[in-house]
């Protein structure tokens, strides 16, 4: 299985009620994987006429209580974020999988990172926040489906998963389980039909004088409580390190195996990962920052999620960047490489 | 002693509240035809609408149902994604030529196309209302909008677009009609045709039915509420002629 086919049986076990999506590559095998997974299990699958159909569908399920996913690449995430600005305002959970590959524009076909920016930052219009999961492994992307599904249903927001078309594409041996679930609200606001009840509405219009600023603090509220309860960041010897790398997703596979080699020639590197991207471990990585080190930020882009770091880092230690934008991949020994230039100017 | 016979009252499902339409706009008798149809199927417990971008926006103001606001041009992929998830609710999208027939006309082929279970109600009135009268698709030539200040010219800015034409040619869709809201006659048409949209839904038959409805808009028409009625028996029904264009009952 690769790790397309697995997120998308892991989300059939999620108890994901309806996909919709459109073909872009490099995530072809979820749609054709949902085509014939979701009739088995007598659930909804549409092949819809464009992404920005396709996430107005989840938007439309979404509405009426279901659980409700779409996944893409690059341009036609892009093409979803009028539907993502408008799932933000009317409060809909929904999943959405951006395998990310090359850009902008059309780019190719190849594995990047460069859409941090607008999976953090979000994409769309208005003063809006997406939950960001950042897996690197086909396991860590087959966990973090129950995980997305319950996130969205908890806080009423999209949650999107930010793989790349390396992950989507690999082959791992995983474990697909059944996790228990989150106690989670009713969803009493559905659309379900008005009965032996008052109308429900799902909106996102509001004119009135001074609402939709009431609701924007509201919402804010709302990602305070995300950004208290949800971050996940793993570390690795950054207690006596001299260097820290900081990587997400399969940038910090690579970047794992470089930090190992360092270690092995001597050099105390350690490193960070972000799983959530946003909320992002600004505490964690500031905090590591305490203490005089260099950090090096790896992406497969020109710099995005180095933005995040400096920010958390407030200035105190140097933080440095190694990218490779358009589809490049570093390898363990480029970034190793890169160790050893930072780390040696010190040694002498 | 005068005996008091109700002779005409407020259906159940549209609330009673002050309006937000302009004097002599279309859709207050639309949104009736609505309820109308709703309360006389009894479907008022499992009907969900959408509200389209539009002046209609504000749709479940006045419709005492579960209702959804969604994007400008977005209703039949929401309606789509609503249906396929509730093949036992009825779903109907309320939408305006903007709406509809310029930024979603994907959308409303693709629904048609692919036989999606829905109800449209399809409001024509020529013209961009909540924008401020600017020219619609279905603007027709020599019409002054905001933005054909000379009169549309097919030359630069093309010509009115039929989308009950486009869509009857289509398999998936089963019911294709257009009305208008002229005069007490072709209102009471309109009703037939908007309870037999519902009716196929209800009834479980597979495919799209879309009613159109050409509606007076006297304020962007420059005109008055009544010059408005006959403008449309004049003008409009010479590019969008009134009658069903398709009407195929076909089991799933």
């Amino acid at each position: 299985m690769c790790g397309n086919e697995a997120l998308a049986e892991a989300a059939i076990i999620a108890g994901c009620d309806a996909y919709f999506g459109y073909p872009i590559t490099p995530q072809n095998e979820i749609t054709a994987y949902m085509s014939k997974r979701m009739s088995e299990e007598g659930r909804v699958f549409v092949q819809s006429e464009s992404e920005l159909a396709a996430i107005n569908m989840v938007y439309g399920a979404a509405a009426t209580g279901k659980r409700a996913m779409t996944s893409s690449s690059s341009p036609g995430i892009s093409l979803m974020q009028e539907g993502i600005s408008y799932l933000a305002g009317a409060e809909l959970p929904a999943v959405v999988v951006n395998v990310m590959r090359g850009g902008p524009g059309l780019g190719n076909i190849a594995p990047s990172q460069g859409d941090y920016f607008q999976a953090t930052r979000g994409g769309g219009h208005g003063d809006y926040r997406t939950i960001v999961l950042g897996p690197s492994s086909v396991q860590e992307l087959v966990d973090c489906m129950p995980l997305a599904f319950d996130l969205a249903d908890q806080y009423r927001m999209t949650v999107l998963i930010l793989a790349d078309g390396i992950l989507g594409q690999m082959m791992e041996p995983i474990v697909l389980q059944k996790k228990p679930r989150r106690k989670l609200p009713a969803k009493d606001w559905a659309l379900t039909g008005a009965k032996n009840r008052e109308q429900n509405i799902v909106r996102s219009l509001w004119l009135q004088e001074g609402v939709l600023e009431q609701l924007n603090y509201k919402l804010q509220a709302k990602y305070r409580q995300v950004q208290k309860n949800e971050i996940i960041c793993e570390q690795y010897a950054v207690e006596d390190a001299e260097i820290v790398v900081v990587a997400y997703g399969i940038a910090a596979r690579i970047v794992r195996g470089a930090v190992a080699k360092a270690r092995q020639e001597g050099i105390r590197a350690g490193w960070i990962r972000p799983v959530t991207l946003w909320p992002f471990p600004s505490e964690q990585i500031g905090k590591a920052a305490d203490e005089f080190r260099m950090f090096l930020v790896v992406e497969m882009s020109c710099g995005q999620m180095v933005e995040d770091v400096k920010l958390a880092i407030a200035g105190k230690t140097p933080v440095l960047f190694y990218g490779r934008p358009g589809g490049g991949v570093p390898t363990v020994d480029e970034i190793l490489d890169k160790i050893r230039q930072l780390t040696m100017p010190a040694k002498r | 002693m005068i005996q008091v016979k109700t002779v005409f009252k407020r259906t159940p499902s549209l609330k009673n509240c002050p309006t937000h339409y302009c004097p002599g706009c279309g859709h207050g008798i639309a949104h009736r035809l609505i309820a109308e149809t709703i309360d006389e199927l009894g479907i008022r417990d499992r009907t969900i609408g959408i509200a389209p971008v539009g002046c209609a926006v504000l749709a479940y103001n006045y419709l005492d149902v579960d209702m959804v606001e969604v994007a400008h041009g977005r209703a039949p992929a929401v309606a789509t994604g609503m249906k396929r998830t509730n093949p036992d609710k009825i779903v109907f999208s309320y939408q305006g030529d903007g709406d509809l027939a310029a930024i979603g006309t994907a959308e409303i082929i693709h629904a048609a196309h692919r036989a999606e279970q829905i109800t449209v109600i399809f409001i024509n009135n020529a013209v961009f209302g909540m924008t401020g009268g600017q020219m619609a698709p279905t603007t027709v030539l020599g019409q002054v909008t905001a933005t054909t200040q000379q009169g549309r010219d097919a030359r630069s800015q093309g010509y009115p677009l039929q989308i009950c034409e486009l869509l009857a040619v289509l398999p998936g869709a089963i019911y294709v009609e257009r009305c208008a809201l002229s005069s007490v006659a072709r209102i009471r048409q309109a009703k037939k045709a908007v309870k037999h949209a519902f009716e196929l839904q209800a009834t479980g038959t597979a495919g799209l039915a879309l009613v159109e409805l050409l509606s007076p808009c006297p304020t962007y028409w420059h005109t008055t509420p009544a010059k408005a009625m006959e403008w449309i028996e004049t003008e409009m029904t010479k590019v969008f002629p009134l009658g069903c264009l398709k009407n195929v009952t076909r089991t799933p």
